[in-house]
């Protein structure tokens, strides 16, 4: 008779019955969690069409250009929010870009290991102030210490200020990004530059920089698309609750997308509940999602690129 | 015929490779580079001490009595304890509601999903959500949890209430959630996994004995990042209706009836203050934007320390 250990069969490999049902449980729940961004998505985008649709059958087209911004009047003149929407966007990553790039450069290129470990979290810490604050500080002093200095001829609500506070609260974004992306430049491109004689200077700008440079775009695009649908800052500073005249001018007031959506959702345009002007905010809402949509896709097939490149 | 001696050459080369001559241009290209990142940091310290400065006038006169009044139309007897509860509540419900979720969507797609087409979109999707604007998600909730659900969320208020705003909130930062715990789930090596399947342990098990206690630091600190970030936005709170004015709550309210009542946060109430003229009310909002950053500041530091305390390099 044979004796010694059972033979091991494929059912006692298996494991409990038991065991085995909690393992497709939990992988079930588990995949339910992770379908519900799907969901998020899909309700994001049918919440917006649907409200766009149903406002864009419900109004005059010819609402859609005039002279400004003014839901009250039936003035819905897009390009107005537009404008407004690019103005801030563009001063601020005239603010962003070279703080946040050269704050990038320095912490990867420069810093001691301890100086990096030290100035990176207070970087993350200016990336959690609330763009209230920020709304609040542009107000009260970007716009007579820098802007109202430079050009006496600003108002007290203006599209640059706004601008300005909204580079601030990009800052962090773009250099966190673009410092990923010259982290991830291997040694090896800095070593062979230095074997040949070149100095830091050359390397950061020469060797780094341009194998780094898909990162150091998707950081910009991304600091783009962030600008563009940052909301507080521009509902303080750019001051055009009421609505807004045309305008190319920085200094003026003006309006943009995400000013008019929040102004349209606190009635301060005395149009709450009423009607068409309301639901104006769906179609302005349609068209921020789009652009940022479209925005961020681009800047993740950059960063992709030095993903797949080192 | 001239002849090159060696210590003709000597020289030359000796002074090439030395390179003794001051780098003047790759000085002031680093030092552009550290002003760049110095102004950033003078920023913040602007912003704060300017705001510090604002604020002082109510800081000294009121101290603790700004921080326990509910809001008044008065500038002088104005408090921010109403804004203050609102935000630890709505902070509560998006601890509750989108911590287990976000954490439960980044292990399954770390770790149980296959490269397949379709857990590829998921990640992407997860991607382009964390970068969908705020106010956005505020068009979002007013769809779905003020308009749709609102015999849910708060009959008596039109759906204004805390659910509504805490379940926004809670979606908004769902995805920054799933992002920060994929990223440390990955840095957990594959050996730790390998060491737990070696013995026979089924996938669960692994996670839930080795990949999620020693990827617990990293989750830990970008849970308490998310928090502060829904401590802090504004935007879509004003869209699923935070009250910006004042806030009149009865008592004798069940705790249900409460969270289904109207209610306001800290940042709307600091929105709100903003916009009203006066130097009084410039510098309640100063105040209140200390006591806002004083919180997130405070929770950020502790993140940073524990990420510094338990961060381990393999």
């Amino acid at each position: 008779m044979r004796t010694g250990p059972a033979p091991v069969t494929l059912d006692l490999m298996r494991g409990s019955a038991a065991r085995r049902r909690k393992e497709r449980v939990v992988q079930a729940v588990f995949g339910a969690a992770a379908l519900l961004g799907l969901v998020i998505s899909l309700a994001i985008v049918l919440a917006l069409i649907e409200g766009a649709v149903r406002w864009l059958f419900s109004i005059d087209l010819g609402w859609l250009w005039s002279d400004g911004w003014y839901p009250r009047r039936n003035d819905f003149d897009l390009l107005t929010i537009f404008l407004g929407t690019m103005i801030i966007a563009v001063a601020a990553m005239l603010v962003a870009t070279p703080l946040g790039l050269g704050a990038a450069a320095y912490l990867s290129e420069y810093a001691t290991p301890r100086l990096r470990r030290t100035l990176k979290p207070v970087i993350e810490t200016l990336a959690s102030i609330p763009s209230v604050v920020l709304g609040y500080f542009a107000l009260q002093w970007i716009t007579p210490e820098l802007v109202q200095r430079v050009f006496p001829s600003a108002g007290t609500f203006n599209l640059l200020s706004a601008g300005l506070g909204v580079g601030i609260l990009t800052i962090p974004l773009v250099a966190s990004v673009a410092e990923d992306a010259m982290h991830a430049v291997p040694a090896s491109l800095r070593e062979a530059a230095y074997g040949i004689g070149a100095r830091r200077r050359t390397v950061t700008a020469r060797v780094v920089f341009p194998a780094a440079v898909s990162g150091i775009v998707a950081s910009m695009i991304l600091g783009f698309s962030r600008a563009v649908g940052e909301t507080m800052v521009v509902a303080i500073a750019a001051g055009a609750t009421g609505g807004a005249l045309r305008t190319i001018d920085p200094l003026d007031r003006g309006q943009s997308m995400t000013g008019a959506i929040s102004s349209l959702a606190i009635g301060s345009d005395q149009v709450r509940g009423s009607g068409f002007a309301f639901d104006s905010l769906f179609f302005v809402g349609l068209l921020l999602f789009a652009i940022t949509f479209l925005l961020n896709v681009v800047s993740e097939r950059f960063v992709r690129r030095v993903r797949s490149r080192y | 015929m001239a002849v090159v001696t060696p210590a003709d050459v000597r020289a030359p080369i000796d002074l090439a490779l030395r390179g003794r001559r001051r780098d003047v241009l790759g000085l002031v290209f680093r030092l552009g580079l550290l002003g760049m990142l110095l102004l950033s940091l003078a920023v913040l310290l602007i912003l704060i001490v300017t705001t510090l400065v604002d604020a002082w006038p109510v800081l000294s006169d009121r101290g603790m009595d700004f921080v326990t009044r509910d809001g008044s139309s008065l500038a002088s007897r104005t408090g921010v304890r109403q804004g203050l509860v609102g935000s630890l509540i709505l902070v509560g419900f998006v601890a509750v509601i989108a911590l287990p979720i976000g954490i439960a969507a980044a292990v399954y797609l770390q770790e149980y999903a296959r490269d397949t087409r379709l857990n590829r979109v998921l990640v992407a999707n997860i991607r382009n959500l964390a970068g969908v604007p705020s106010v956005v998600y505020g068009i979002l909730g007013l769809v779905v949890f003020v308009q749709a659900l609102r015999s849910v969320t708060g009959p008596e208020t039109y759906g204004r209430s805390y659910v509504s705003g805490g379940l926004t909130l809670a979606v908004l930062v769902m995805p920054i959630v799933i992002l920060i715990t994929m990223e440390a789930l990955r840095a957990v090596p594959a050996g730790i996994r390998e060491g737990a399947y070696g013995v026979g342990a089924t996938r669960w098990e692994v996670v839930r004995s080795h990949v999620l206690p020693y990827a617990a630091p990293g989750i830990f600190t970008g849970a308490i990042l998310a928090l502060a970030r829904a401590f802090g936005e504004t935007a879509p709170l004003l869209l699923v209706g935070a009250v910006t004015g004042y806030l009149n709550t009865p008592s004798g309210r069940t705790p249900i009836e409460a969270l289904q009542g109207p209610y306001t946060a800290l940042p709307t109430q600091v929105f709100a203050w903003a916009k009203l003229p006066g130097e009084d009310w410039q510098a309640n909002t100063a105040a209140a934007i200390i006591v806002l950053l004083v919180a997130i500041l405070v929770v950020n530091f502790i993140a940073i320390l524990l990420r510094n305390r338990y961060e381990r390099a393999w």
